[in-house]
């Protein structure tokens, strides 16, 4: 059986996240909730059958136990999710978050969803798309060898990065950085994030350093590697390694490009892609255990 | 009798020639026999801006706090500035820089992406700091374009923005129609700027056409020390607005002595237009890209002409420095017929 679902915020992000669940063997999209009632999004969800509100969090709070929605998807804003988990709290159900907001702990599905899943938290954060597409890697060469820090260079299309990313940039190095330590596993951590306005617009492209401790053992890391970007595939099937692992002296490189699946942004948008993506990820395991 | 504002580049884009190796002895050196010969502006910061510490980009030897503690205090006249460029550095940074004491701030974007600097240049302005906009490979959009993000980096709070010509591609004609826009189309308080590389040998030619179009503020190094084939050359530039009777405040023979005695003993390579260099403003690439490419040519295999050439097709911007590895690698793949 299906588990019902709900997505908060009918902009792009929501928008995405809509035609994924679309497709998904074990979620269904019950809600789409807007606050524009002309909005491209609601128009488009209820086109293919979902039900909306342009009310907001409020339109959907009635509607949870009735429709036996079990998981909430946030696509709002950092500002709005307060207000929305607030309200959303004292119901059964539980949140994925999608802004910045990060009011649950950070998840980013290969490297710690299972683990958030048994500790029976309600609400986790999905980090920023250079941490979903860069992590795994750091994770990936952490778990054969402890590193003492870890820096990830995400370089993404002008066109990708919305109005919200722009006027705080500073989040986007600050809380990157944060997860590529704290859930990496470095000691510490790095980001920088370009923003090129190259036309046709350039795919989502990262680089991730990380300086080990000691010797590199570069067969393990190598092999190490390469089944992360196996396992991020199952989710992302663009998330591709152009080059690398590469090895200099205590330095390990890895090149990765992530290309979206074109479903609400164009393809090139990987780093939107794969916010969603993971979005729906951590929905559909959270789904197997309820 | 025109007259322009210098300043001075050596101990900020002259840490990519030294891989940001330069020593606090150095940095002292230098800003006080440049504070002692009048430049009234020296930046101090990482190459790449405040934060710029890092694999990509470099570890320097000393942390931005260490070296703008170190120089702020000694100086006489000359005020320190401090390059920020968001995505690398934060506002956390800015505020640092604050309390060393720097008295001009530079929030640096690429030329298109002015937005992203919002937060950075407002609390710069509302500290009270002379706030300067960057707007880095300009040569890459048209004047009109370079109007509509500098009148935003104005309205953030900048009240000088810059047209930088990073890859020194500029020709005084290309110079001319985008200062003249900037002047046209700016309040009349704001400064224009311009900042110039030399590998096409622009350097002076570009600076003088920017004070022709109203520029009041003209970025230098003394010795030219500065990514690529270096900045204009301050000593060069002092003694030609000299002969053009155009006032800059600086004593030529000081000036000339810091690029002899202390710049150029400090050079690890001849800071010129070689080949890797030419290419750079040729092809209107990033200058800091420079020792990169020669260094992952060497590691590789492969021609660091072709590892530039291939970044300007890739339409690389200002901070990639990462995909050159990457670039090398698929180069010297492409040469050994693997796919």
């Amino acid at each position: 059986m299906k588990r019902r679902v709900a997505i908060v915020g009918s902009g792009n992000i929501g928008t995405d996240l809509l035609y994924k669940v679309r497709r998904s063997a074990s979620l269904e999209a019950a809600w789409m909730v807007g606050i524009d009632e002309a909005s491209d999004g609601l128009a488009r969800a209820r086109s293919l059958g979902v039900k909306t509100t342009a009310a907001g969090i409020d339109g959907l709070l009635p509607h949870l136990q009735r429709d036996e929605i079990a998981i909430v998807f946030d696509a709002t804003s950092a500002y709005a999710h307060q207000q929305n988990w607030r309200k959303l709290a004292e119901h059964d159900v539980r949140v994925v978050d999608l802004t910045p907001a990060a009011i649950g702990p950070y998840c980013i599905p290969p490297v710690n969803l299972r683990a958030h899943l048994d500790s029976g938290v309600k609400n986790v954060n999905m980090v920023t798309c250079g941490g979903q597409a860069t992590v795994p890697m750091v994770a990936a060469v952490s778990r054969v060898q402890p590193l003492d820090y870890a820096e990830i260079v995400a370089t993404v299309a002008s066109k990708s990065a919305g109005p919200g990313t722009r006027a705080n940039i500073d989040e986007f190095t600050r809380t990157t950085a944060d997860a590529v330590a704290r859930l990496g596993g470095a000691k510490k951590g790095k980001a920088i994030i370009i923003l090129n306005p190259a036309e046709p617009p350039l795919i989502m492209r990262d680089t991730i350093h990380c300086l080990v401790a000691g010797e590199p053992d570069r067969a393990a890391i190598t092999e190490s590697v390469k089944q992360m970007v196996r396992e991020v595939q199952t989710y992302v099937p663009g998330y591709t390694l152009k080059n690398g692992p590469i090895f200099d002296g205590r330095r390990v490189t890895t090149f990765v490009e992530v290309m979206g699946l074109g479903d609400y942004l164009p393809p090139y948008a990987g780093n939107l892609d794969i916010m969603t993506a993971a979005a729906l990820r951590t929905g559909e395991v959270w789904a197997e255990r309820l | 009798m025109t007259s322009v504002i210098l300043h001075d580049m050596s101990l900020r884009d002259g840490m990519h020639p030294k891989r940001h190796q330069i020593t606090i002895e150095q940095m002292v050196a230098v800003s006080t026999a440049l504070d002692r010969a009048g430049v009234p502006l020296i930046e101090v910061s990482h190459g790449d801006g405040l934060g710029g510490a890092s694999i990509n980009y470099g570890f320097p030897l000393h942390s931005d706090e260490e070296l703008l503690r170190a120089v702020v205090p000694k100086m006489t006249r000359a005020k320190i500035s401090a390059l920020l460029l968001p995505g690398i550095g934060t506002v956390d940074d800015l505020r640092m820089a604050h309390d060393c004491g720097v008295g001009t701030v530079r929030v640096a974007t690429h030329c298109t992406e002015a937005d992203v600097a919002a937060q950075h240049l407002g609390l710069a302005r509302k500290l009270g700091l002379d706030t300067v906009g960057f707007l880095m490979m300009a040569h890459m959009i048209e004047p009109a374009r370079l109007v509509e993000q500098a009148k935003l980096m104005e309205s953030y709070g900048a009240n000088c923005v810059y047209c930088t010509d990073s890859a020194g591609h500029m020709l005084p004609d290309d110079v001319r129609a985008r200062i003249g826009a900037l002047r046209g189309a700016l309040k009349p308080e704001t400064q224009i700027g311009f900042h110039g590389h030399h590998n096409l040998g622009m350097g002076i030619a570009n600076s003088l056409a920017a004070i022709e179009c109203g520029a009041a503020r003209i970025d230098a190094s003394a010795a030219g020390l500065g990514a690529g084939a270096g900045n204009t050359p301050l000593e060069v530039f002092v003694a030609v607005c000299d002969r053009m009777k155009i006032e800059t405040g600086v004593d030529l023979y000081g000036v000339m002595d810091v690029a002899e005695d202390l710049i150029v003993p400090m050079m690890d390579q001849p800071v010129r237009i070689d080949r890797d260099a030419l290419v750079l403003g040729w092809a209107g690439v990033y200058s800091s890209f420079l020792l990169f490419a020669q260094r992952a040519g060497e590691r590789y295999g492969v021609s660091p002409r072709d590892i530039l050439v291939e970044m300007g097709k890739r339409k690389t911007i200002g901070g990639q420095e990462d995909l050159i590895e990457d670039v090398a690698i698929d180069l010297a793949r492409g040469a050994r017929g693997i796919s």
